[in-house]
């Protein structure tokens, strides 16, 4: 029964995948070599299509798997058991949070845990931001500074820094489009 | 408090404009989330996404469910989960069943720049109010330069960073209360 192994597969995958919607792609590419569900290279075009589209890579990922899988249904079936693990063990864990939230141990720990976390959240975005806004092939290729700099994205991103910290009330939604639109017209 | 509908209907908004992962969904939950709603403050916010990071899972996810459960229990975190994974599986069957080449589109790729360099913009600016909030003294700045490293540069797992730096918290202030809050 295809579901049934559909939900086995994903549930697992849902339990075991620690650290955000990437850490799900190892776990799936095993699937993919030991069931005939989909295939290595469609999953490596997923992350191109996961890059495009919104939404979590993670569950991105699940719903393309399980619609290749058995359709629909499939897609359903297994997004919602990858979700499944994590929606319980949030329960506990806030459960666990609430309690102590107001210990001073606890507090200590988030005192470490907090600049981490901003560190962490700049470090992913590290590779984003230098491939959006620079170019290391051409200046490995060429060694110019010149052909390092993506002059028209650097521009974009200055312009949109300083919209963003100049107009505090405008919802980051409009930023998107505006950035999506923006990069239509100027062919980024 | 929201109804469950509204805890739905929020977090498919935030799914919806969530491109490249749940780092690029924190400027949008913090609008949504803390700024107008007031379901939870930036603090939950900031440590929902390092536990988000060191239990398994989606991280936009377990954040959806948290706050969800915050607001309206076990219910509403059914709620706010599935309106968060709701456009992505809408979005991606779509794409599946009828624009095998989506991500080839040359609009699509402009389009997609285009968002990125925003993204990285309005995450900048989310880094900058988080490290303002919390880079307090030495210790502090040693640890967001650390796990920034350790990630971007040595391709450390994120849990270690977090583990580690939650522990040194722990040895370093022993339990003794917060100062200047």
């Amino acid at each position: 029964m295809i579901f049934v192994q559909l939900f086995y597969e994903f549930f697992k995958t849902g339990l075991l995948a620690v650290g955000g919607g990437l850490a799900t792609l190892p776990f799936l590419k095993e699937i993919a070599l030991r069931r005939a569900w989909f295939s290595v290279s469609q999953l490596t075009d997923m992350i191109a299509v996961s890059e495009s589209t919104p939404g979590p890579i993670g569950i991105n990922m699940s719903t393309y798997a399980g619609f290749h899988a058995a359709g629909i249904p499939g897609a359903v079936v297994s997004t919602l058991s990858l979700v499944l693990p994590s929606y319980f063990i949030i329960l506990i864990v806030s459960r666990f949070l609430e309690k102590f939230r107001d210990s001073a141990l606890v507090g200590s720990i988030f005192y470490g845990i907090r600049p981490a976390t901003a560190g962490l959240i700049a470090g992913a975005m590290y590779e984003v931001f230098v491939l959006s806004l620079f170019d290391p092939q051409a200046f490995a290729a060429t060694g110019s500074v010149l052909d390092l700099i993506r002059m028209v994205p650097i521009i974009v991103y200055l312009a949109a820094l300083a919209a963003v910290f100049k107009l505090p009330r405008v919802h980051p939604i409009v930023f998107i489009i505006c950035g999506a639109v923006l990069g239509i017209a100027l062919g980024l | 408090m929201p109804n469950y509908l509204n805890l739905f209907l929020t977090f498919a908004r935030i799914g919806a404009f969530t491109f490249g992962g749940g780092y690029a969904m924190l400027p949008i939950l913090q609008r949504e989330v803390v700024d107008k709603n007031s379901w939870c403050t930036e603090d939950e916010l900031t440590d929902m996404y390092a536990i988000g990071q060191c239990t398994p899972g989606v991280i936009a996810v377990n954040v959806a469910t948290y706050i969800g459960n915050k607001c309206r229990g076990p219910l509403g975190a059914v709620c706010s989960t599935l309106g968060v994974i709701t456009p992505s599986v809408c979005i991606i069957i779509v794409i599946a069943a009828l624009l095998s080449n989506f991500a080839e589109y040359a609009a699509v790729q402009h389009a997609f720049s285009g968002i990125r360099i925003v993204v990285c913009a309005l995450v900048t600016k989310t880094i900058w109010t988080m490290v303002r909030k919390n880079v307090r003294d030495a210790a502090t700045a040693v640890f967001f330069l650390l796990s920034f490293c350790s990630v971007a540069l040595l391709g450390i797992s994120p849990v270690a960073a977090v583990l580690v730096c939650g522990l040194a918290g722990a040895l370093l202030r022993g339990g003794k209360t917060e100062g200047g809050k």
